[in-house]
């Protein structure tokens, strides 16, 4: 099997599989300049719309400041241009600092400093072409499979994916860690009704009291609305397509973080990876929101499972789809790299099946396009904790 | 080969791999259960009769329980089970 991939060795010893000149706005007031600039660039530029940076206090400034700085140290990027509209609470010295920290180029165009929509975009683009044919001359390099952090994700579930993709992908994990890697597992809400295996391996005491406790404070807040979680979980989709309740659809999501790895530590939203083995981060449920989260965590591909299938990609990481639906590889072949449905009729073994998507995956991470990359789905979204102020 | 998949040995629901009709025929195991009503695919079937209240076993765990009684070669689904986890509405029925 495949070990190795092509990847950006970066100083620290971090290994991008993208190359992106990043662009991100501190606050949604700079998102429209901050697009043009990263699409004149096109696809090496990478922008970060998103609805905050201002009008946020505590815990919600908090997740969105860390989680732009999380983009900004990720091992995708090259390079950083920081979008500030001038008056934000999002500072952009911080963010540019956190970029040069972790040894890349980093600039701040002010859209009220240079004086308009006009010339920042100007002046923005300018940057990102001369820091564009600097990262272009940046060559790839042979990496050990080792230094992946894989985010495992499921959306638009049905029966096939606990029955056939999750398994699949959870044989990846499971070697994947064997050699030494990393796996992220999102979305406690999708734990609920599991959290007993993962818990029981958990590597210490304190990462499994804190899974149960993060499941416990996910289930409490659905409980304090008075209404029952299957409102949104399982999803009317997931309940169309024979899931009846949250602990069956948890119970074939958890299988896609593997079946022997173990539980190494549980991480807030964006919170960096570091540690080897399965690590849990608090993200929502989500699609958006939660792959958002695990690649600010520093996971630099996504493998995603799907039964009805789904488009979401991200804007620095390849977001790789796989369906144990025959149909839906039909009906959503754009959308789809990976059909493992062979697995249900038994015509391909889960050993043969988790082979091909890990080659698959140092493929994508050696460089070529996923489906969603090819698509330009870019989709990003951060985790809001409390309302607008 | 079987148009149901029964995952562990402890579950008592079959998932259809294609939609099964009645007086059809699913192994499970060494048992053969005869359908019922109509599945569709990807829905659960009851592998035996399952007592209201009782709980509902797919991946060898339980996914929730009975809120009927349930005939063995029954469609298993949100209309006779009942999750136990995420019930704000029954812990606000309570508390009334």
């Amino acid at each position: 099997m495949t070990q190795a991939f092509l990847g950006y060795k970066r100083p620290g010893g971090q290994v991008g599989v993208r190359n992106h000149v990043l662009v991100v706005p501190t606050v949604i007031c700079a998102a429209v300049v901050a697009e043009r600039i990263a699409a004149a660039i096109a696809p090496i530029g990478a922008a970060l719309p998103h609805l905050a940076g201002c009008g946020q206090i505590g815990p919600d400034l908090s997740v969105t400041h860390d989680t732009l700085a999380a983009y900004t140290r990720h091992p995708n990027v090259g390079a950083v241009i920081v979008v500030a509209l001038g008056c934000e609470q999002v500072v952009a010295q911080y963010l540019a600092d956190c970029a040069r920290q972790a040894g890349k180029d980093a600039r701040i165009v002010s859209i009220q400093g240079e004086g308009g929509t006009v010339r920042a975009t100007a002046r923005g683009i300018e940057i990102a072409r001369e820091l564009a044919v600097t990262l272009g001359r940046v060559e790839r390099e042979w990496c050990p499979a080792s230094s992946l952090v894989l985010s495992v994700k499921c959306g638009g579930s049905d029966y096939t994916s606990g029955l056939a993709s999750n398994p699949v992908v959870g044989r990846v994990a499971d070697t994947l860690v064997d050699m030494g890697g990393s796996v992220v597992l999102g979305e406690i809400a999708e734990i609920m009704g599991a959290e007993h295996l993962l818990a029981a391996r958990a590597s210490t005491p304190a990462a499994a009291a804190h899974l149960l406790r993060l499941v416990n404070r996910v289930e409490a807040e659905a409980m304090a609305l008075g209404l029952d979680i299957r409102g949104t979980q399982p999803s009317p989709g997931n309940i169309r397509g024979g899931l009846t309740t949250i602990e069956e659809k948890s119970l074939g999501a958890t299988h896609k973080a593997g079946q022997r790895t173990r539980l190494e530590e549980v991480v807030p939203y964006a919170g960096r990876i570091t540690k080897p083995g399965l690590t849990v981060m608090d993200t929502p449920g989500l699609d958006v929101e939660s792959v958002t989260g695990m690649v600010g965590g520093g996971a630099q591909v996504v493998l995603f499972t799907t039964g009805l299938g789904t488009p979401t990609g991200n804007p620095i990481a390849p977001v790789i789809k796989i369906t144990g639906n025959a149909r839906t590889a039909e009906t959503m072949a754009d959308n789809t790299d990976i059909d493992v449905s062979a697995v249900l009729t038994h015509a391909e073994s889960f050993e043969s099946a988790a082979a091909r998507v890990f080659e698959d995956m140092c493929e994508v991470a050696s460089g070529r396009p996923a489906a969603a990359e090819r698509l330009g789905h870019r989709e990003f979204a951060i985790h809001r904790r409390n309302a607008t102020i | 080969m079987n148009p149901a998949i029964v995952i562990s040995a402890e579950d008592n629901v079959a998932t259809a791999l294609e939609a099964l009709e009645v007086g059809q025929t699913i192994q499970a195991g060494d048992a053969t259960v005869q359908v019922a009503e109509t599945i569709p695919r990807g829905h659960k079937v009851a592998l035996l009769a399952i007592r209201a209240g009782a709980v509902i076993v797919k991946y060898g765990s339980p996914i929730g329980h009975a809120s009927s009684d349930i005939a063995a070669g029954a469609h298993v689904h949100t209309h006779n089970v009942s999750s136990e986890r995420g019930r704000g509405d029954l812990a606000q029925a309570g508390a009334r």
